[in-house]
């Protein structure tokens, strides 16, 4: 009885926040918009049953998504936007957890608290404190002005490259966190055992160090990745009119254009096409545990 | 084929290594035999080339290796953890040195294949680390390190992990291999019963220095000093001052209103110098009654019995409240057992049982 309560409660937990909401923003995608509040007409009348239902049942806000090339190009730019981002978060985000693991034992825990210190503010806060930095009179311009390595200022803001420095700023710690993680648990015998058998050190860290971290370099970009498809905030901020997201059209589509059933398609479809990733991601945090064992 | 020339090897304040100069032949079977912190893995690490000395030099072949990094060096090194490779196959390991000195795949492949005989793998060669036994890891580290066919192998507590009986059945199977391949093998340990059964020669090490380095009987038989006599095996030693007998025999006086001890020494020692007399309790024999013919013979009574099964070490207090311990083996069943707790019983001994050391 107390396992049955026990495992209910993330089940309950899970129903009541993830698939009852879902269910609802199902039902609103397959019903027609409509000028009323709430905007849309509901397909699903309990009164007329569940055959009425079937038998009216369209697709067609999915159809439209398929005609209008704003909505796949979207998809696309989001999905082009992540992997590009989660690239460079790697990028920067390896060698620091690197660094971390490698550091003395006592400095760890401060370096680990530098890295979770920026969730202590807001992150709406944080991503205005770029525009600040980025824009045309910002401190970034005013600094290399003042250097002398540029005479016009640099136009960051409203730029693609403006939403990967926001991207990568915001999701670093989830990129390093799990790297770190893994390189923490690497055994130094290992990369020691490596040279004594005739590795240099480049060879023992591209044979050695990156194989076993491999787990944390996938549960990072993934962690990463899903969420930045998905983003709304940083390409609204930082990213301008240029830049083509996913999450930017949902937006509108919700609270500009009124029209919840289309914006309750593009929520469905997004999150279809997220799991994938968080199939793969699921399948790779069970193969680390079985690997574990 | 190993000269450590005056090593000494400092970690900022602390001296690991001091002053150390050390011989270590071809085809040996060293061991380096030491409490933890003694400087025994140090001297390891230091032939590997993880650590370099601070003064001194090492010499591999008449050759100083201390430029040598550990991938250039003819030497691999068993970890004591193991270190496999958790990511590669048990093949793909014992290959893992074989590819960095890019081998040929034939030859790579008959190597390894070798490799897994000669350490009775063959069917574990595709399972990874993770998902075969203890004993078999330590095997697999065994094969991966003497794959290379290094001039040296050095082995870090290699059989640390193992439960006793496994322990002990490498042990043989080391030795075994180290006879096949000819490979000069220094090990690490500090279970000094290890040490005797696989070493040709042992090297006792205390503070970062070699107290004695001798072979297994002699460091058991004639040690150099207290501190080894001590470490080694179970031992009495019997506090006196020696004053020279005729020849090399000495009488030691221990205890006041008890009978002086006789023993034989080879090294000199002059009238009343302090001296300590170390005894195995194997080579005391107990008795009900005074032996007629022994050289030396104490009366006590029986404190305590220690029962191992093959043999019993009794712990007999003698009168001046001192424990001396005789071990005998236990050839009858122990209902007949001739002595008992609070028996009164005789501990005797020949000149040339014990060794006489000095402070």
């Amino acid at each position: 009885m107390r396992r049955f309560v026990l495992i209910a409660i993330p089940y309950l937990w899970l129903l009541a926040l993830f698939l009852v909401p879902f269910f609802i923003v199902l039902k609103i995608s397959l019903s027609d918009a409509a000028i009323a509040r709430p905007p849309y007409i509901p397909q699903f009348d309990w009164a007329e049953g569940i055959w009425a239902f079937v038998r009216e049942l369209d697709f067609e806000n999915f159809i439209f998504l398929t005609e209008d090339a704003l909505y796949w190009k979207a998809y696309l730019s989001s999905v082009k936007i992540a992997l590009i981002s989660t690239a460079l978060t790697l990028l920067v985000g390896y060698p620091i957890a690197y660094g971390m693991a490698r550091a003395p034992e006592e400095w760890r825990p401060t370096l680990m608290m530098l890295v979770i210190l920026p969730f202590w503010t807001s992150f709406l806060i944080r991503v205005y404190a770029w525009m600040g930095i980025l824009s045309n009179e910002g401190y970034l311009n005013q600094f290399l002005m003042w250097t002398g390595i540029i005479s016009e200022p640099l136009i960051i803001l409203n730029t693609p490259a403006a939403v990967y420095i926001g991207i990568v700023y915001t999701y670093l710690p989830f990129m390093i966190l799990p790297i770190y993680a893994a390189l923490d648990r690497l055994d130094g015998s290992l990369i020691e055992a490596a040279e004594d058998l005739g590795c240099s050190r480049a060879q023992a860290f591209w044979l050695v160090t990156i194989p076993l971290s491999r787990p944390g370099i996938i549960a990072g970009c993934f962690l990463v990745m899903i969420p930045v498809i998905g983003e709304f905030v940083i390409p609204s901020l930082l990213g301008g009119s240029g830049t083509l997201m996913i999450g930017k059209v949902l937006w509108e589509e919700f609270f500009s254009n009124r029209d919840w059933p289309v914006a309750s398609a593009v929520a469905v479809v997004l999150l279809l096409i997220l799991v994938i990733p968080i199939v793969l991601f699921q399948r790779n945090q069970q193969k680390q545990a079985e690997a574990e064992q | 084929m190993i000269q450590f020339r005056n090593v000494t090897k400092r970690f900022g304040q602390f001296t690991a290594i001091d002053d150390l100069s050390i011989d270590i032949f071809e085809r040996e079977f060293f061991a380096l035999l030491g409490p933890s912190g003694c400087g025994k893995t140090t001297m390891m690490r230091m032939l590997a080339g993880f650590e370099t000395p601070t003064e001194g030099v090492i010499l591999l072949s008449g050759q100083d290796i201390d430029p040598i990094p550990p991938n250039k060096r003819a030497v691999n090194m068993m970890f004591q953890s193991y270190a496999l490779f958790p990511h590669l196959s048990v093949w793909e390991n014992i290959a893992f040195g074989l590819k960095r000195a890019k081998m040929p795949k034939q030859d790579l492949k008959e190597r390894v294949e070798e490799m897994l005989r000669l350490t009775r793998l063959e069917q574990f060669a595709h399972r990874k680390p993770h998902q075969i036994s203890g004993g078999q890891r330590q095997r697999v580290a065994l094969a991966r390190s003497l794959a290379k066919a290094p001039k040296l192998l050095l082995l870090d507590e290699p059989l640390g992990a193992l439960d006793k009986k496994l322990r002990q059945d490498t042990q043989f199977e080391l030795m075994d291999i180290q006879e096949k391949t000819g490979t000069t093998f220094v090990i690490v340990t500090h279970d000094q019963e290890e040490a005797m059964t696989v070493a040709s020669r042992v090297a006792v090490m205390d503070h970062g220095r070699i107290v004695q380095a001798d072979t297994p009987a002699k460091i058991y038989e004639t040690p150099n000093s207290v501190y080894v006599a001590d470490f080694i095996g179970d031992v009495n030693i019997i506090e006196g001052r020696a004053t020279p007998n005729d020849g090399e025999t000495y009488r030691i006086d221990w205890a006041e209103g008890q009978e002086p001890l006789t023993a034989t020494s080879a090294h000199p020692f002059e009238k009343g110098q302090a001296c300590h007399f170390a005894i195995r309790p194997e080579k005391v024999t107990i008795s009900s009654e005074r032996p007629a013919d022994a050289a030396n013979a104490v009366q006590g009574k029986v404190h305590d019995i220690a029962y191992l099964g093959n043999l019993s070490t009794y712990h007999v207090e003698l009168a001046n409240g001192t424990i001396m311990k005789a071990q005998s083996a236990n050839t009858r069943r122990i209902s007949r057992r001739s002595y008992t707790w609070e028996d009164p019983v005789w501990l005797s001994w020949t000149a040339t049982a014990g060794v006489l050391l000095a402070d």
